[in-house]
C-alpha cells in the first residue's frame, strides 16, 4: 500500500526465533507496518521451512507453504554467531530495532551474549520478548516441547471430545497462537510506555500460562467451586438444542437455542409446531435432560437438507446456526471474501499463495499482506546495506567471513 | 505498569471480555460498564473481568446514554460489543462518538464483522468456532465435528481486539487521531487453524477431522497414536523421527527397561535410523503396542515428572484440577490470591505476561453501582436546550 502511512510504520523489530510463536508476532506486527527482520543461519534455517508441508511438490528451503503462512510481510536474513565478527553483527541488528523477539529455550540468548541486559546496555529502551513453553523460570523451565502436544497440558485436548471417549487432537500448535496473540498485546503495550516514558522492558511469556488465561473461566470455578471441567461433545449448560448435525453432501450444520421462545421458533422453522408442547422438551431442564432424544429429531430434519440454505433460513427467523466450514470453504466464505480476510501475494518458488490477514480492521491505518514470506536469507543485502547502513566494503567481508552466510 | 494511565471503557459481553482483562493485566484503567441486571457472581464473568473497575450502567436509557458519552468524552479506548442490526449499532456509532472525542479508539467486536452481507447473523460460541473452520478439526474422522467444550471463541476474539485497540493506540502516539477497529470473531478463529488453510491453498488437499491418531507423517499412509490411555486419564505422546524423536524414543526404551517393562520389538530398533517418514502401519502397531502397555503403569504426574527429567517429549492430558496443582505454575507465581471487597480470597489465572520479573498483580475492584447523574443530568440538560 504505496502511499499510505501505516499505524506501525517506522518500528522495528527482530526476530532470533523459529516456528510459530515468536515469529508469528513479527507476521502480525508487519500486517501492520512494522519492519519485520526474521534472522536464520545456514546451519540452522527456521525448522517450519524444512520439516514441515505442504510443500510446494517436494520439500526445499524455499518450497514450505507452512513457514511462508506464518511469515509474510517480513524480511529474511542470514547470520551465523559462529563466525568471528557474527555477534558483532547480531547485536548492530538488535541495537538498530526497537523490539527483540526470541523464542529459543531459556538462558540460550543469555548464552550468547544477547540477554536483554546486554542488549539493554548497548541500546535503552530496547523492548525484549521471550517465548516458550513453560516460561523463562520454575523447576520445568528448560523442558522443550511442541505446541500441539502443549495443548494437552494446558486442557484443551482433554476438553474435547465425547465425555466417554478420548481426548482429541487439535490441529496444529493451537497453543502457539495464543502465545503470539498475547505476546503481541505486551509489545504494543510496551511500546506505548516506551513512548511516553523513554522506558524498554522485558517480557516473559508462558505459552503454557498464556493457554490457561483462554480457560480462566474453567479454573476459577475449579478453584471456587471444585467443578472439573470435562469435554462434553457439542453440549451446553444452558442452551439445547446445542449441536451440529449432518447435513446433505456431508456438510454439517451448528445450531443452538437460548430459550423457549428460540426453541419455539425453531420447531416452527421446522413445521414441527407441537415439539415445545412435548413435555420432554417444554423448557430448558427437559430439553437438557432428553438431549440426545431432542438431537435424534434435529439430526433427521437436517439430514436432507442443504446445510447452507438451512443457516440462512434460521438466521431469517432470528436463531442462531451456521454451516460447520471445511477448511475449502473458509476461501469462499462470504463474510471472509467480503472482509478480504485471504490476501494472495505471488511467491517466488510457491507461486500465489493466500495469507491470512488478522481478524481486526483499522479504518484509517489499514495494514495489508505486503509481501508474500521472504526466500532464504533474500534480504541480506536490503537489510544490512539499506536499513543497517553498513557499507559495500563491510557487507562483502562480512559474506565472505562466513557472518552473513 | 506498561499500560499506567490509559483508561479504557470496556462495555462488551462475553465475546470481548479478555481485551478489557488484557489491557487491565498490562496495567491500563479498565471501567466496565454492564447492565444493572448483570450477574457478575458467573465463573466466566469473574474470571474474565477481574482487575477492571465493574459500573452499573445501563446504556439503552437516556440517562445511561449521556453517562456513557460523558465516560467516552475522556477515555482513550472503548471497547464494545456490537451486533450489526441492533440498536448497539447506533449507540457504538464511530462517527458520532469520535466528534466527542478525536482521539477515540473505538474497538467493535462483533461475531462476522461490522459490514458484509451475513454482517447481521447472530452467533454463540458454537456457531462461530463452526463457521471459522475450527470444528471441522476437531472430532472423530467419522463421527461430528467438535467444539472445545470450554468456549474458545470469545478468548480468540478478545484477545485479537486487544492487539487491535493496541496498534490503534501506538498509531495514535503518532499521529493524535483515533480510529474505528473493527473485529470479527469469525476471522478471529481462523488464526486458531495453524497452517492447515495453506494445505487446501498450496496443493488442494483438505485438513479434515483428525480424531485421535496424527497422519501424514509416513508415505506408506500409516497413523501413529497421540493419545494413551494412563493409570489416570491419558498421555500426549507421538513416537516422532528426527534428533529429537530420537532422544525422546531412546529414553523411553531406557525408562521401560529400568521399570524392567517388556520392550517388544522396541528392543531392536536403532533409534539413529528409525525413520518413521517410511514406516508401515504394522511397523508403527507392532513398535506402539509395548508403549501403550507400559504407560497403563504410570499416572499423569509420573510421566510428565519423568519425561522432564529425561527430556523426552510428550505432555499428560491435563484436567482443569491437573493444572490447579501444577508446580511449575506455583513456582511462577501465576496463580493469585485476591482479597474481594467483601473480604473473601479468591483464586485466580495470573497475568500472562511477567515484565521485568514482576507478574502484574491483580485487584479485584467493588461494583460501582451508584447512580451518578451528575454528569448525565447536565449531558440531558443540555440537550433538551
Amino acid at each position: 500500500m504505496a502511499g499510505v502511512v501505516q499505524a506501525l510504520d517506522g518500528l522495528k523489530l527482530v526476530i532470533f526465533g523459529a516456528y510459530a510463536a515468536g515469529p508469528h508476532i513479527g507476521k502480525v506486527l508487519a500486517n501492520y507496518g512494522a519492519k519485520v527482520v526474521h534472522v536464520e543461519s545456514r546451519e540452522r534455517p527456521d525448522g517450519f521451512r524444512l520439516q514441515y508441508p505442504p510443500f510446494k511438490g517436494r520439500p526445499g528451503l524455499d518450497r514450505s507453504a507452512c513457514f511462508s503462512y506464518f511469515n509474510d510481510s517480513k524480511y529474511a536474513v542470514t547470520l551465523n554467531l559462529k563466525a568471528p565478527d557474527g555477534m558483532a553483527l547480531a547485536h548492530r541488528l538488535a541495537a538498530w530495532s526497537d523490539v527483540v523477539i526470541e523464542n529459543m529455550r531459556p538462558g540460550v540468548m543469555e548464552r550468547l551474549g544477547l540477554g536483554y541486559a546486554a542488549l539493554a546496555k548497548e541500546k535503552p529502551g530496547i523492548i525484549m520478548l521471550s517465548t516458550c513453553n513453560m516460561g523463562q523460570t520454575g523447576p520445568r523451565a528448560d523442558q522443550p516441547g511442541f505446541g500441539s502436544q502443549l495443548s494437552a497440558l494446558a486442557g484443551f485436548c482433554g476438553l474435547t471430545g465425547d465425555p466417554d471417549g478420548p481426548p482429541m487432537l487439535l490441529y496444529g500448535p493451537y497453543i502457539d497462537f495464543i502465545a503470539s496473540s498475547l505476546g503481541s498485546a505486551a509489545v504494543l503495550a510496551a511500546l506505548d510506555q516506551r513512548q511516553r516514558t523513554g522506558k524498554g522492558c522485558y517480557i516473559d511469556v508462558s505459552q503454557y500460562e498464556g493457554g490457561v488465561n483462554f480457560i480462566a473461566g474453567a479454573m476459577f470455578d475449579y478453584f471456587e467451586n471444585g467443578t472439573v471441567a470435562h469435554r462434553a461433545a457439542n453440549d451446553d449448560l444452558q442452551a439445547t438444542p446445542h449441536g451440529a448435525y449432518l447435513c446433505e453432501a456431508e456438510r454439517w450444520l451448528a445450531l443452538s437455542c437460548w430459550s423457549d421462545a428460540e426453541f419455539a421458533v425453531l420447531a416452527s422453522a421446522m413445521d414441527q409446531p407441537a415439539l415445545p408442547k412435548d413435555a420432554r422438551f417444554a423448557d430448558a431442564a427437559s430439553r437438557h435432560a432428553n438431549r440426545a432424544l431432542l438431537d435424534d429429531v434435529l439430526a433427521a430434519w437436517c439430514r436432507p437438507r442443504d446445510a447452507e440454505a438451512t443457516a440462512a433460513l434460521l438466521q431469517e427467523a432470528g436463531l442462531r446456526a451456521h454451516l460447520v466450514t471445511s477448511i475449502a470453504g473458509l476461501f469462499t466464505d462470504p463474510q471472509l471474501v467480503h472482509r478480504k480476510t485471504w490476501r494472495k501475494r505471488r511467491h517466488p518458488v510457491i507461486g500465489d499463495q493466500s495469507y491470512y490477514f488478522p481478524g481486526f480492521d483499522l479504518s484509517r491505518t489499514p495494514g495489508d499482506i505486503t509481501g508474500p514470506a521472504p526466500c532464504f536469507a533474500a534480504d541480506n543485502h536490503a537489510v544490512y546495506r539499506e536499513l543497517l547502513g553498513l557499507s559495500e566494503a563491510e557487507y562483502d567481508a562480512l559474506c565472505k567471513e562466513g557472518a552473513i552466510d | 505498569m506498561l499500560l499506567s494511565g490509559r483508561v479504557v471503557l470496556d462495555c462488551t459481553d462475553r465475546l470481548g471480555w479478555l481485551a478489557g482483562r488484557i489491557l487491565a493485566d498490562l496495567g491500563a484503567e479498565v471501567v466496565k460498564l454492564d447492565p444493572p441486571d448483570t450477574d457478575r457472581s458467573a465463573a466466566d464473568w469473574q474470571a474474565f473481568n477481574i482487575n477492571k473497575r465493574p459500573v452499573d450502567l445501563d446504556v439503552r436509557t437516556p440517562v445511561g446514554r449521556a453517562e456513557l458519552e460523558a465516560r467516552i468524552a475522556k477515555a482513550d479506548i472503548v471497547l464494545a460489543s456490537v451486533q450489526p442490526g441492533t440498536a448497539s449499532v447506533e449507540i457504538f456509532a464511530y462517527e458520532r462518538l469520535a466528534a466527542l472525542n478525536p482521539g477515540l479508539i473505538l474497538v467493535a467486536i462483533s461475531p462476522f464483522g461490522l459490514t458484509g452481507p451475513r454482517a447481521e447473523w447472530k452467533a454463540s460460541d458454537i456457531e462461530l468456532m463452526a463457521a471459522g473452520g475450527a470444528m471441522s478439526l476437531a472430532g472423530e474422522p467419522d463421527g461430528a465435528p467438535r467444539r472445545i467444550s470450554v468456549p474458545q471463541s470469545p478468548p480468540w476474539t478478545g484477545s485479537q481486539a486487544a492487539i487491535g485497540a493496541l496498534v490503534a493506540l501506538n498509531e495514535r502516539n503518532r499521529s493524535g487521531k483515533g480510529q474505528l477497529v473493527d473485529v470479527s470473531a469469525q476471522a478471529s478463529i481462523v488464526i486458531s487453524l495453524a497452517h492447515a488453510p495453506a494445505f487446501f491453498d498450496v496443493e488442494g488437499k483438505e485438513p479434515k477431522r483428525a480424531g485421535t491418531f496424527m497422519t501424514g507423517r509416513s508415505v506408506t499412509g500409516a497413523r501413529f497414536r497421540v493419545f494413551w490411555p494412563c493409570r489416570d486419564g491419558h498421555l500426549n505422546f507421538i513416537i516422532y523421527g528426527g534428533a529429537a524423536g530420537r532422544r525422546t524414543n531412546e529414553q523411553l526404551c531406557a525408562w521401560m527397561r529400568e521399570a524392567s517393562a517388556d520392550l517388544g520389538p522396541l528392543a531392536g530398533i536403532d533409534w539413529k535410523s528409525f525413520d518413521p517418514t517410511k514406516a508401515t502401519q504394522a511397523e508403527i502397531d507392532a513398535i506402539e503396542k509395548p508403549v501403550s502397555v507400559f504407560f497403563l503403569t504410570l499416572t499423569k504426574r509420573q510421566f510428565l515428572d519423568g519425561a522432564h527429567k529425561r527430556e523426552m517429549l510428550g505432555y499428560p492430558v491435563s484436567t482443569v484440577a491437573d493444572i490447579a496443582g501444577d508446580p511449575q505454575l506455583e513456582a511462577r507465581g501465576f496463580w493469585q490470591s485476591v482479597t474481594g471487597p467483601d473480604g473473601v480470597v479468591r483464586r485466580h489465572a495470573g497475568s500472562f505476561a511477567v515484565i521485568d520479573g514482576k507478574r502484574p498483580p491483580l485487584v479485584q475492584y467493588p461494583v460501582d453501582s451508584r447512580q451518578k447523574p451528575s454528569a448525565a443530568k447536565k449531558a440531558v440538560a443540555e440537550e433538551t436546550r
